[in-house]
């Protein structure tokens, strides 16, 4: 008789357990967004500087009273660099902690693997730093706060033929990842037609550790330029044994290249080589005078190109927010309640009010979302020189 | 031509590696029948142990010299050798007695418990292997360009492999690990220990593994807690197309596993990378089973 109670008692505190959950996730005080990041993993500087940038944002806006008095409170998951997870993390945040928003990633495969989730259950997601222009093409909850490939490509192919005057390039890409593969496609259109030649096109996967076959083969081609559209990992490996091949032409790459990590991993190789990103550390505009010191004092580091863009990307969402919050206050007040039907109605028109962001002044530059759901502004060339980054060029879209 | 010397050269560099781990499975197997697949995350702990070393002496950085390099060498191999006794005596030595396969799938789980607790302890993310001697490049014959890493890769690969052959015909020891091999129960009633010459091939094989890993930090300066996985399997493949059981079929294998690595890489494209060992493993196992300098030997019903 006790046994046949057993499984009922069960059932019965199982239904109360999950009463008490759905009783917690009623009304609350503040706006829950998630971010999902490579806090771990092969490009772990990448989730950890984007991470920084939006503590930095949120906690400085909360300290000044957050949105109209309601503070926002950020859930970071790890993806361990991996799209895969990327997909579990961004499903956990929007279905086990309802956030109204979601924030990341800085890869495009990874950015491409959670995007579809957010799109179908209606969270709008800004993506900090994805270059690869089918992010976004994703849907229209789908948004970024950083220029696109194709500008991108197209500034390599330019700087490497007009302002380096070199006519021979090699293209050496990711083929494991969409933003390497689209980016090295991009620049070869952009350098054709420029009236450069591509002497050679070679191939590596994420995470190889040795690259001396490819580069054996490009160095026998006798290109001028070796264009690296990958992450500063592989890219601080390649430098190293193309050196070490004796192939000692200078190499440009794009944004992927961003971090504290790669002139550690390149060292002495990279000297004399050239990369695209975001914005310039040491511009003397007092606005990122200002993020560069607090984020100095705060992490003990530089702030790199992904936490800058990181940063304006909490900034454009809260600015949303903010809007949205006097001109529909009903609308703003439904999103700290339960995951119903007016929630799921805020949430479109947060998403209008984020589509509808015009000149927000980031300190990546300002920031003026496109019919595309892309950021238009300028991007920036630094060159490397004896472990130090120089800045050598600004060019405007 | 200076192209396919070249990419020869670097496969040659690449396939000591491949060769240093198949050793040890090819010793292990040679005495347990087991394959030891855990031996790929001996070689990863291997790499970390040397990492952690060569910070704490310095010898990755100001007290960078070739003494220091080699005391991290020997540093490693040690600590290794302590992880492969322990790993034989925990988790080995209790199924010995039960069926091979039994065996097989502890192997598997000592493999998946090295690298999660490597994720733990190291972290998942890639470390910058120091460098313990500054890299230095060199041209040989007919343009070819190498460095002082790789040829640093084949002399110590050399050098143990020949003590290994050594100790094996001319030791005691050697003799007695080749009779466990032969016979593992009338090498135990003439007297050999057996639990004590398992104990000593399983030390030295993870010894090896230890010298792949900072080899390969050596010349392919990053590392991380998975990083045993692929070089694991394509040694083991390298131990089954030399023959498995069968010392110098280990290095032959392993280093025509390097140079078709290089060849693939280089003339066909760099996706087929990882899947040459696979076709290489299928050609063997069909054209010949027992591996190039493997002996066939009827299995007794």
């Amino acid at each position: 008789m006790i046994r046949s109670l057993r499984p009922l008692s069960l059932a019965a505190l199982l239904v109360a357990a999950i009463a008490l959950m759905a009783g917690c996730a009623k009304q609350s005080n503040e706006i829950v967004i998630g971010e999902y990041g490579s806090l771990t993993g092969t490009t772990a500087t990448f989730g950890i500087s984007s991470k920084n940038g939006i503590e930095l944002y949120l906690d400085n806006l909360n300290a000044a009273g957050g949105i109209g008095g309601t503070k926002v409170k950020v859930i970071v998951e790890d993806d361990q660099s991996k799209p895969e997870e990327a997909a579990t993390a961004v499903n956990k945040l929007v279905d086990q902690d309802g956030v109204i928003a979601v924030l990341g990633e800085v890869a495009s495969s990874r950015s491409m693997a959670a995007a579809p989730i957010c799109q179908q259950s209606g969270v709008p997601m800004i993506s900090p730093s994805s270059t690869n222009p089918k992010v976004t093409e994703i849907g229209d909850y789908i948004f970024r706060v950083c220029f696109i490939d194709p500008f991108q490509g197209q500034m390599i192919a330019k700087f490497a033929k007009e302002k380096l005057g070199l006519t021979k390039a090699a293209v050496f890409r990711d083929i494991k990842n969409d933003y390497s593969v689209g980016l090295a496609s991009y620049f070869t259109d952009a350098y054709h037609a420029l009236g450069g030649t591509i002497v050679a096109d070679a191939a590596y996967s994420e995470g190889d550790q040795d690259f001396k076959a490819q580069l054996t083969v490009i160095k026998s081609k006798k290109p001028q330029v070796l264009i690296v559209p990958g992450y500063y990992t592989e890219v601080g490996l390649i430098a190293r044994q193309a050196r070490e091949m004796g192939l000692d032409v200078p190499m440009v790459g794009g944004d992927g290249w961003v971090s504290d990590k790669l002139i550690e991993i390149g060292q002495d190789a990279l000297n004399g080589c050239y990369h695209v990103n975001h914005y310039w550390e040491e511009d003397p505009n007092p606005a990122i005078q200002k993020f560069v010191t607090e984020y100095k004092s705060r992490y003990n580091a530089k702030p790199d190109g992904l936490a800058a863009l990181a940063y304006d990307a909490a900034g454009v969402l809260t600015s949303a927010l903010d809007r949205l919050r006097t001109e529909d206050p009903a609308a703003f007040k439904a999103l700290l309640g339960p995951r119903n039907d007016a929630q799921k109605a805020a949430r479109a028109k947060l998403r209008d009010r984020i589509a509808s962001t015009k000149d927000y002044p980031g300190v990546t530059g300002r920031i003026t979302l496109d019919a595309a759901r892309n950021a238009v502004k300028p991007a920036v060339f630094v060159g490397i020189k004896n472990g130090k980054y120089e800045f050598v060029a600004a060019v405007e879209p | 031509m200076q192209e396919l010397f070249q990419q020869l050269a670097n496969g040659i560099a690449w396939g000591s590696i491949y060769a240093l781990i198949a050793l040890g499975y090819t010793m292990v197997y040679g005495i347990l029948r087991l394959i030891n697949f855990a031996h790929g995350d001996v070689y990863m702990v291997g790499a970390f142990a040397a990492y952690y070393l060569a910070i704490a002496t310095g010898a990755g950085g100001a007290a960078a010299s070739l003494p220091m390099a080699l005391l991290v060498l020997l540093g490693s191999m040690l600590v290794c050798a302590l992880v492969g006794m322990l790993i034989e005596f925990l988790a080995y030595r209790p199924v010995r007695r039960s069926s091979r396969l039994t065996a097989l799938i502890t192997a598997i789980g000592v493999s998946l418990f090295l690298e999660n607790v490597g994720l733990r302890v190291f972290g998942a993310d890639p470390k910058f292997f120091p460098q313990l001697i500054p890299p230095k490049r060199i041209t040989l014959a007919g343009g070819i360009m190498v460095t002082n890493h790789q040829i640093t890769v084949v002399v110590v690969s050399i050098l143990l492999m020949v003590a290994l052959t050594l100790f094996i015909q001319r030791t005691k020891t050697g003799k007695a690990m080749r009779a466990v091999a032969f016979h593992r129960d009338a090498a135990s009633l003439m007297g050999i220990p057996v639990n004590r010459i398992i104990t000593i091939t399983f030390a030295i094989g993870s010894a090896l593994a230890a010298a792949a890993g900072v080899l390969v930090g050596l010349t392919n300066p990053k590392i991380e807690p998975l990083m045993g996985i692929m070089p694991g399997i394509k040694a083991f493949v390298a131990a089954v197309l030399g023959g498995i059981g069968s010392i110098p079929g280990a290095v032959i294998g392993g280093l025509v596993m390097g140079v078709s690595e290089y060849l693939v890489v280089g003339y066909v494209s760099s996706t087929y990378r990882d899947a040459i060992a696979f076709v290489i493993l299928i050609l063997v196992l069909l054209i010949r089973p027992a591996g190039l300098l493997g002996r066939n030997v009827a299995e007794k019903v």
